[in-house]
């Protein structure tokens, strides 16, 4: 774990403006952040997905951020222009999304979206950013990266799309990923196959990583530390390899809730919630 | 014909042949040869339904039995039905639509007169309507609930609400007889008429082809003002669609992917989101086009266009049923073709149609 902070979050807010109502999907979190990967967990509607999203000011256009500090390196986030953003975003920061079926553009070639996320930011010729398409390519461990690079995404598998996005998203070769639950949409064997593929590259490059999921077993074996969220708060925060000494009941529930392959074959326990919890 | 329709029969073409480029063409052709077959039926049922006696048409209210009977046996109206429908057909396939009642000419003679000008309308009117409704559409999706969304759909609703013959007379008040920036009805000053060879009929192509520039203009002044009135209408249609496919494309996620990766919103809603609104759009044009297609007889009315609607209606007007049936084998037509251009639009834009 690197001690210079890349990006510092203080008391940040994500409220939703709907017609029945504000929204608090995130309310006050803070954390900051060296060259280390940190997980994000909760459940659904955790405001784990909307912490990740605020960071590249990519809330929803009914959504309102408001934080004392959100600052990456030297940038300050809360205070920057479509076009500060536009630097910042993939250059800088980057989002590996969930679901490839979705999130890659139908009706352009893989090779093309790549290349358009290269180009971007790099100033180089068509042909030097196809070379370098097709070695991302093989990087995500595509075995035929010449042929992937002309399909489009319906005609690639599920595991490989999601190579394709890693693939798209760190050829820029940015500072933090920000994965946002990238192996749900997945099949089991092929989820750790593709989370090996991100962790390596992500420590080769030395990229900082935000890693959200719901699946605490995956974060905490691929990350250094882990901040646990329920109702838009931070319930705990705790190094990864010392998950077994959680304190709060949250966090001690969620792992009580994992299956045991040996001994206990008993009933897994229902997680109990208490109201005090969301108040933080 | 629908676009649920089509759907069905590609599926159950799909089954019957292979698949590949050969076995995509023998597709088509079958489901054009079906296709056609059946608007030969109906046309020709139409045809012997209607309340019109063709010979009382052709011999007038005057004639002898004799000459009744002897007109009635050379149409040869006094064979059996399916027999007659495969003379007509033959007939058809062979160029033969008859002879017109009403103009004495050759009704394929007259379609090759009239069917020209309406292309030629209904082509100017949608590049028109669809170069200024997709902007339209896109501006006012981006800008959703604000005051260039309601300008946008003011403008359409009056577009489409406004009666057409109505418009084009305010049309050629205004901008014909008080500002005098365009020229009046017809396809060319009658001065000029004579002047051009008919080769393709279009009067902006044979002008072109000619060589006359002075002329070329002349068509150009003619054609602006009917088909800008034209385009005004299916604009309304098209803008309103391009407007709420966007809406659905922007709410995609595979547009909050390209704004991570740090694209100009300008590349994200013109090249990302307009490429696939444009898959699902490219039917609506086509509808939209075909429409104009068929001969928009108000409008060829106020600005004397001596077009199909125009040709068709008059014919009906007068009872002339090899010229309607005629026409309305053309306009079948060319429904046919523009479905299955679209069909070949839209496999070209959206990779997942190809197979």
């Amino acid at each position: 774990m690197s001690n210079e902070t890349l990006l510092s979050v203080k008391n940040l807010e994500v409220t939703f403006n709907t017609p029945k109502g504000d929204v608090h999907a995130v309310r006050g979190v803070s954390f900051d952040l060296g060259c280390e990967r940190l997980g994000i967990v909760g459940e659904s509607g955790s405001g784990k997905s909307q912490t990740g999203r605020a960071i590249l000011g990519l809330t929803a256009a009914n959504g309102k951020i408001t934080a004392d500090q959100m600052t990456f390196h030297d940038v300050d986030l809360a205070n920057l222009t479509p076009k500060q953003w536009r630097k910042v975003r993939g250059a800088r920061i980057s989002m590996i999304m969930q679901d490839p079926k979705y999130s890659l553009n139908p009706v352009m070639t893989i090779g093309d979206q790549i290349i358009e996320a290269y180009r971007e930011h790099h100033k180089v010729n068509a042909k030097e950013a196809r070379h370098r398409a097709i070695d991302m390519l093989d990087a995500v461990k595509i075995r035929d990266p010449e042929r992937v690079f002309n399909s489009y995404p319906h005609e690639v598998s599920g595991g490989m799309g999601q190579r394709v996005m890693i693939a798209m998203m760190l050829i820029p070769d940015p500072e933090l990923i920000i994965a946002d639950e990238p192996t749900s949409a997945l099949d089991v064997t092929v989820q750790l196959q593709v989370m090996a593929i991100l962790d390596d590259l992500v420590r080769d490059r030395g990229m900082a990583l935000i890693f959200i999921s719901h699946d605490l077993q995956l974060v905490s074996s691929f990350c250094d530390r882990v901040l646990v969220m329920y109702q838009g708060h931070v319930v705990e925060e705790i190094k990864a390899s010392a998950l077994h000494e959680a304190k709060h009941p949250y966090t001690k529930g969620l792992l009580n809730c994992l299956p045991k392959m040996d001994g206990d074959h008993s009933d897994l326990p229902i997680l109990e919630r208490e109201a005090s919890w969301a108040e933080g | 014909m629908s676009a649920v329709k089509r759907k069905k029969r590609d599926g159950r073409n799909r089954a019957r042949f292979a698949s590949g480029p050969t076995g995509t063409f023998l597709r088509l052709v079958f489901s054009l040869a079906i296709t056609f077959f059946g608007l030969l039926l109906v046309t020709f049922l139409i045809g012997r339904v209607l309340p019109i006696d063709p010979v009382l048409a052709a011999v007038g209210d005057h004639a002898s039995q004799s000459t009744y009977n002897r007109v009635r046996e050379e149409m040869g109206l006094n064979l059996p039905l399916w027999q007659q429908f495969f003379i007509y057909v033959s007939n058809v396939l062979q160029g033969d639509f008859g002879q017109s009642v009403l103009t004495s000419n050759s009704v394929l003679y007259d379609i090759k007169r009239v069917f020209p000008a309406t292309l030629e309308l209904a082509t100017i009117a949608t590049i028109i309507g669809v170069a200024l409704g997709i902007p339209a559409g896109v501006f006012a999706a981006i800008n959703k609930g604000k005051w260039p969304d309601h300008v946008v759909r003011v403008i359409g609703l009056a577009g489409h609400s406004m009666p057409i013959f109505w418009l084009g007379l305010m049309g050629l008040l205004v901008f014909y007889m008080k500002l005098d920036w365009v020229a009046g009805p017809g396809r060319l000053d009658s001065f000029y008429v004579d002047f051009i060879e008919p080769t393709t009929g279009l009067m902006l192509v044979d002008t072109l082809i000619e060589g006359d520039i002075d002329l070329f203009w002349n068509a150009v002044s003619h054609i602006v003002l009917p088909a800008s009135i034209l385009a005004y209408f299916s604009l309304a249609y098209i803008a309103r669609m391009t407007r709420s496919f966007m809406l659905e494309q922007l709410s995609q996620e595979y547009i909050l992917t390209a704004r991570v990766k740090g694209i100009s919103e300008h590349r994200i809603i013109w090249r990302h989101a307009l490429g696939n609104v444009m898959v699902p759009l490219v039917t609506v044009i086509a509808l939209s086009y075909a429409n104009l297609l068929e001969g928009s007889v108000l409008t060829e009315i106020v600005f004397a266009w001596p077009g199909l609607g125009l040709y068709i209606t008059n014919s009906l007007l007068n009872a002339d049923m090899n010229a309607v049936l005629g026409g309305t084998i053309v306009v079948g037509a060319v429904f046919i073709s523009v479905n299955m251009l679209s069909d070949v639009l839209y496999r070209l834009l959206d990779p997942r149609a190809r197979r």
